[in-house]
């Protein structure tokens, strides 16, 4: 699906301004169903984790941390496997309505990051981390975008794929395998979450330094005088 | 690119595609406390389902080395109320009652006069710490058999000198390394580990493997699931 795009007319100034259908309704609701979905995840993962908060031996047991109940979801171990379980099925179910979309509708290719997108990387690192100068920009997202969004869906393909070899370590005993056993994957699950909140935490300080009108396409779809024109 | 449209209708347009997303409001049922439990409990349920489509009853869970043994000192010991709740040894005999063909006490030398399986698999406990350790006992399937169990049954309860209660599915019942245990580490049950018998399923998680057993069920239908299960754990919880 091609990007749609309009020119729209102020009709006071008669200023002539392009806007951009950016994020396709499935996409909008996919992200912002997994934005919550990945909340209660987090979340209830973090109060499951109080119940043996180590990688180690259970004897002697050696606390990695101490977690505070207050930045927990679920009150107690079942409660947060409640929370757990039944989340995981939105959070799956989000990831497979948004692979099925981006796939037939070909509109992945805004967001995949492909070998083109290679020499564009280190010079948005450079400007973003850097002070060094300000790129033009001809699509949606730039180089460092994309591989970051990218990344951050492996990530979230990962957490399932370790959060299923943890709960299914028998009927799933290969995926186990695949992940250096039953303790390593519980680890990787472990830190596969830390990425992603690190990656959520970089994502709103980019809407906060990018302002609204980088926010409201996520909501409406459109966005307004894009830096980029479409080809 | 179309031709030119106003603002007004630009505005239109936006507030009609913000409105899509008005099912993610769905979601806020969560944070209703009256619809919370519910619907975490059929979220459960739905897990359990699943979970259920998911096991495969001829598939063997890993087993390992010898050397992989976790030692058997640093084998933890889970209980809810009490290490050794006393069981007289010598007085203890299994009660079988249900839908079976033979009904009555059994002795643990009639369980032990049944072919011994000894198998080194891996208990994981919910809690999230798991071990290696070595079983020894009796096939459930084959104490099924010794007691006509009724083969369409589909479940199994077992209640536990520490009023311990817990509930199998047949099919996990009936699976080839789900052990009536007597033995650990080759040696007699301890009394810690739950003598003179307990269960242990390498299919499911640990609170479904209890201890001090003092007497089996056959069911078609549960009353109560098991103790943990009964306070919002799943029911099922195979691995």
């Amino acid at each position: 699906m091609a990007t749609r795009a309009i020119a729209m007319e102020d009709e006071k100034t008669g200023e002539v301004t392009e806007a951009v259908y950016e994020h396709p309704f499935i996409i909008r609701l996919c992200h912002w169903v997994n934005a919550l979905s990945l909340f209660v995840m987090v979340g209830s993962g973090l109060q499951i984790f109080r119940a043996f908060p180590s990688f180690g031996a259970k004897i002697p047991q050696k606390d990695l941390i101490n977690w505070p109940r207050s930045l927990a979801l679920g009150g107690w171990l079942g409660g947060a496997l409640q929370w757990h379980l039944t989340f995981m099925w939105i959070y799956i179910a989000t990831g497979l309505l948004y692979f099925g979309y981006q796939i037939f509708s070909g509109h992945y290719k805004q967001v995949l990051f492909v070998r083109r997108d290679v020499p564009g990387l280190w010079p948005m690192v450079r400007h973003y981390f850097f002070f060094g100068p300000k790129l033009s920009v001809r699509e949606a997202y730039n180089p460092l975008q994309k591989y970051a969004y990218t990344s951050v869906i492996v990530l979230g393909v990962l957490s399932v794929l370790t959060g299923f070899a943890i709960w299914k370590p028998v009927q799933f005993s290969w995926l186990a395998w695949l992940m250096g056993g039953f303790h390593w994957t519980r680890l990787w699950h472990f830190l596969i979450m830390w990425v992603l909140l690190a990656f959520v935490f970089g994502h709103l300080v980019m809407v906060v330094l990018h302002g609204w009108n980088n926010f409201v396409p996520m909501l409406t779809g459109w966005k307004e005088d894009p830096e980029y024109r479409l080809e | 690119m179309n031709s030119p449209t106003d603002s007004r209708k630009f505005k239109s347009i936006n507030r009609r595609e913000l409105l899509k997303l008005t099912p993610v409001v769905v979601l806020g049922a969560f944070a209703i406390p009256k619809l919370q439990a519910p619907l975490l409990k059929a979220g459960l349920g739905f897990s359990d389902w699943a979970s259920a489509k998911l096991f495969r009853s001829g598939h063997l869970a890993p087993t390992f080395a010898d050397s992989d043994l976790t030692p058997f000192a640093k084998f933890p010991i889970n209980d809810y109320d009490v290490d050794d709740p006393e069981v007289d040894l010598d007085k203890w005999t299994l009660t079988v009652t249900g839908a079976v063909q033979k009904p009555g006490d059994y002795t643990l030398a009639q369980i032990q006069a049944l072919p011994k399986v000894r198998q080194n698999t891996r208990h994981v406990c919910v809690e999230g710490w798991d071990v290696i350790g070595r079983f020894g006992g009796a096939r459930l399937a084959d104490f099924l058999k010794t007691i006509g169990a009724d083969s369409t049954a589909r479940f199994l309860t077992v209640e536990c000198a520490d009023d311990y209660y817990e509930s199998l599915d047949m099919a996990a019942a009936t699976h080839p390394q789900t052990l009536l245990c007597y033995e650990m580490y080759d040696q007699p049950l301890t009394r810690e580990h739950g003598a003179p018998l307990r269960l242990q399923i390498p299919t499911k998680i640990g609170y479904k493997q209890a201890k001090y057993l003092t007497s089996i069920k056959v069911a078609h239908v549960l009353d109560r699931v098991g103790y943990w299960e009964d306070q919002g754990y799943s029911a099922f919880y195979g691995l």
